[in-house]
């Protein structure tokens, strides 16, 4: 029917960077033959900056494009002049907002809060070729931000510390502040007990298991937030520090300049900018405004997300103790009331961290210290129930088979250390779940404890909201490779989707905890003793168990 | 709201008093013929319709005095929904949807052939595109994002007029040139541009081989050269048109005719009339699960190809 017709078009399989794919026209008398290059996109993926991976989801990306590869890590001095407008001519890295009264500084990122997530997220963007051009504003009132607190090796740990995974400490070495966090105290794990009180059931975790070195470490927060802070110095990024809180968000600044002018012409997508007012009488205007602001988030409110979730009436009390001899295991013990986790620091120290109902907590944070001591002594021993006996199977006997290539299935139950002594004031906090029903609109994203909270239990809260900071500078990063305006909708979507499933697999999983728990209930005991020798000793489902606690993306159970 | 949107074109048209026949797409037969007399456009001595019209064949083609590409019901059909071009949810929703693959593909090529980092946030600092059919410069703006120094040609003025507005609200696109011009028009003022492009148009112009001697005219030697476009194949005739326009109303109906579709040999052969030479190609595939494009070898629908001019 025409003059052209396709007789053959040829796809050789790739083997090579130099495949090509050969048309071959034949049409009438002419006969020709045109050789396209065949299509190569695909770039050796520098670990962990997958921008291109969601651009690309060709599972035949064999390929590898030499010149991709000589770029990944080639570092170029950052170009300055990504906006024309004030933004540029702010000096880089100062403390305090520029002359209020001057002109308003426009950004392109506003990150509200520059706690631990926050800060993440800010050196995550610092550290990638295509975020590091950004002009990034930190609004938060803490006066850690602008100067540089000592933390000294002699003092005795703070009790506010996380427990780090593995997947963390590697995002941390990639952005280059994990060697800040090995300059203090730090304490790596690769033993880790749990048990409960009704003496039926252990499980114990180690390393070896799942060929790793460590099953995680724990670090104080203000270690982890000043490692950030260092790194974000040390980096060549242009950043602003407003020591003030937010007071309101303009969603649409913008958009009402363009109707006026265009007589009511629907412009979809509105302005590029928010502004941001301040409580000190400031503003600010950014295309992008990250609420890192935790669980009682301000953007979180002013931007109309809504939030699904439920209180425990459970608090927590956190301290610091210490130990006649070295910890070196990570402790977790069901209580009727709640876990008591104690968690190795260095130097004969150990982290407490104990769920109980909210009286309880009162009276526990007042009484003696002596008294508290002996009830946490009672608590990771004898008290409300046996020890659990590592025989109940005839030492596993009928599950021998299964347990065969995990070295922990073999290790009997111990009795933590002792604690000697209470060094850190008992602080209580309330435990609640929460969970943002959107992460992301137009110009705004949530990130960590703005997004979602979790039951301590598992000490997964601050690993989701680095997960969370990781990945947004990722999508941000991806946005710009392909010219998008980094606040747009469409872009924040993205990140919601990636961390979404991720968040509320894992809150599901720690609220099923919690709740399994907090039940005394004779045939639940048995199945939860049930549960734990399986866990115990099925070593595809102890594998996956620790995978999942490690960070990686993968559900137990689902091997 | 499509049969709102069916009375809009009508008034357009009507308004217009340039068709005699409103739907034409809609019979099979006169979609044949029309696909016989486009092809027959492929053929220099016939490419200019007026000059020998085959009788009964819709009149589609302007009676504009100026010697153009353009093909007035299709330029009818976008006018009608341009103030929707930045409604990401709107009638421009899939074009959204595939803007960022489209661009990784342009970003990949272009930067290759012009030696320029990947890595860096404006690779393409320093260089001249055209953007041309531009639309509401879904395109020209993260091209000028990319550090471009982007000219967004489209010949629909409400198009030029919504891209204007919205360049405005972003300082780093605010440097966009947009004209309410031709390619053929350019030709004319004898611009040219380190790279021309041109995505998801040429199924839209009344004679693509005269179209794209038009792109490689205003392409620099060595210069690049991109279009995109929907294959002719059963496949697209059942995803692009059926599936996109009927089942799932991603397009207005009637977006698209399938005999206006080019083949990707036909599309390579005709730029390589007009002195370009197809580098590289590649398919976008839809993902129903994730709702995302990618790019992949199959080039059964969605086609993009990078061209060179020849020196």
């Amino acid at each position: 029917m025409n003059s052209l017709i396709v007789i053959l078009v040829r796809y050789c399989i790739c083997t090579d960077s130099t495949e090509k794919l050969s048309l071959l026209f034949e049409g009438g008398m002419k006969c020709r033959r045109a050789e396209l290059t065949r299509y190569r996109l695909c770039p050796i993926r520098p670990p962990r900056n997958q921008w291109y991976a969601t651009l690309i989801e060709d599972s035949k990306c064999g390929l590898i494009n030499r010149k991709f590869a000589e770029t990944v890590y080639r570092l170029k001095v950052p170009r300055r002049n990504f906006c024309a407008d004030g933004a540029s001519t702010a000096p880089s890295s100062k403390c305090g907002p520029p002359g209020y009264d001057a002109k308003v500084g426009h950004y392109d990122v506003a990150i509200v809060g520059g706690g631990m997530v926050g800060m993440a997220l800010a050196c995550s963007l610092a550290s990638m070729p295509l975020t590091k051009h950004l002009n990034v504003a930190i609004i938060d009132s803490n006066p850690a931000l602008s100067g540089r607190f000592c933390i000294k090796k002699e003092d005795p740990p703070d009790p506010r510390v996380s427990t780090v995974t593995p997947a963390t400490i590697s995002l941390f070495k990639e952005i280059g502040a994990w060697k800040y966090v090995e300059q203090h105290r730090h304490a790596y794990f690769d033993k880790m007990q749990v048990w409960d009180y009704t003496g039926l059931g252990y499980t114990r975790y180690n390393a070896r298991d799942v060929n790793k070195e460590v099953l995680g470490c724990v670090v104080e927060n203000r270690v982890l937030h000043n490692s950030l802070l260092s790194c974000l110095q040390n980096a060549e990024f242009q950043k602003t520090i407003y020591p003030s809180r937010l007071l309101n968000l303009h969603l649409n600044s913008s958009s009402a300049r363009v109707d006026s002018t265009s007589s009511g012409l629907p412009l979809h997508g509105q302005g590029p900018s928010v502004k941001l007012d301040l409580i000190d009488g400031g503003s600010l205007y950014a295309k992008l405004v990250v609420g890192a602001d935790g669980s009682k988030s301000r953007v979180r409110e002013l931007a109309g997300f809504k939030t699904t979730g439920w209180n425990y009436s459970q608090n927590a009390i956190i301290c610091t103790v210490k130990h006649s001899v070295e910890n070196q295991c990570a402790w977790q013990r069901f209580l009727p009331a709640g876990p008591i986790a104690l968690l190795p620091m260095d130097d004969k120290f150990s982290n407490i961290v104990w769920t109980m109902n909210p009286n309880e907590a009162n009276d526990r944070r007042v009484m003696q210290e002596d008294d508290f001591v002996k009830d946490v002594n009672n608590a990771l021993d004898y008290g409300y129930g046996p020890h659990p006996k590592s025989s109940m199977f005839g030492n596993g006997g009928i599950l021998s088979w299964l347990k065969a290539d995990v070295t922990s299935a073999n290790e009997l139950f111990e009795v933590p250390p002792k604690v000697v002594n209470l060094t850190s004031d008992r602080l209580v906090f309330p435990l609640s779940l929460m969970h943002a029903n959107n992460y992301a609109s137009n110009h705004v994203a949530l990130i960590g404890d703005s997004a979602h909270t979790v039951h301590p239990l598992a000490g997964q809260g601050v690993n989701l909201g680095f997960g969370d900071a990781f990945a947004l500078s990722r999508v941000i990063a991806e946005g710009i490779a392909v010219g998008t305006d980094i606040g747009e909708v469409s872009l924040m979507r993205k990140y919601e989707a990636e961390r979404k499933a991720a968040n509320i697999a894992m809150m599901a999983v720690l609220d099923g905890f919690q709740k399994a728990y907090s039940v005394d209930f004779g045939p639940l005991n048995i199945l939860r003793a049930a549960a734990f020798h399986g866990a115990h000793y099925i070593s595809p489902l102890k594998r996956s168990i620790i995978s999942y606690a490690s960070g990686e993306q993968k559900l137990p159970l689902f091997f | 709201m499509a049969s709102k949107l069916t009375n809009r074109l009508r008034a357009l048209y009507t308004a217009t008093n340039q068709h005699r026949i409103l739907s034409s797409h809609t019979g099979a037969q006169t979609a044949f013929l029309f696909s016989s007399s486009r092809l027959a456009s492929d053929v220099p001595s016939l490419s200019n319709p007026s000059s020998a019209p085959p009788p009964q064949i819709p009149q589609s083609v302007k009676t504009s005095s100026a010697p153009s590409s353009l093909n007035q019901n299709e330029l009818a059909k976008f006018a009608a929904i341009a103030e929707t071009w930045w409604n990401s949810e709107g009638p421009f929703k899939p074009l959204h949807a595939i803007n960022p693959t489209r661009l990784a593909f342009i970003r990949s090529t272009l930067c290759r052939h012009f030696g320029r980092d990947q890595y860096s946030p404006k690779p393409f600092e320093g260089l001249k595109f055209v953007d041309v059919g531009c639309g509401g410069g879904i395109l020209s703006e993260p091209l000028a994002r990319m550090g471009a120094t982007v000219t967004g040609v489209d010949a629909v003025e409400k198009n030029i007029n919504i891209a204007r507005l919205h360049a405005d609200l972003d300082p780093s696109t605010s440097t966009i040139e947009y004209c309410c011009t031709t390619a053929e028009k350019l030709v004319e003022e004898q611009r040219t541009f380190d790279a021309v492009i041109a995505l998801e148009v040429i199924e839209h112009v009344a004679n693509p081989a005269e179209f794209c001697k038009s792109l490689a005219t205003l392409t620099v030697s060595n210069g690049a050269t991109v279009i995109s476009t929907i294959n002719r194949s059963m496949r697209a005739y059942a995803t692009a048109i059926i599936a996109a326009e009927y089942l799932l109303h991603w397009l207005p109906k009637g977006t698209h005719q399938w005999s206006s579709f080019l083949t990707p040999e036909e599309l390579v052969l005709i730029l390589q009339r007009a002195s370009v030479s197809v580098k590289e190609m590649a398919g976008f595939v839809f993902n129903p699960l994730t709702g995302r494009w990618s790019l992949s070898d199959d080039i059964g629908v969605n086609f993009i190809a990078f061209g060179t001019k020849n020196s």
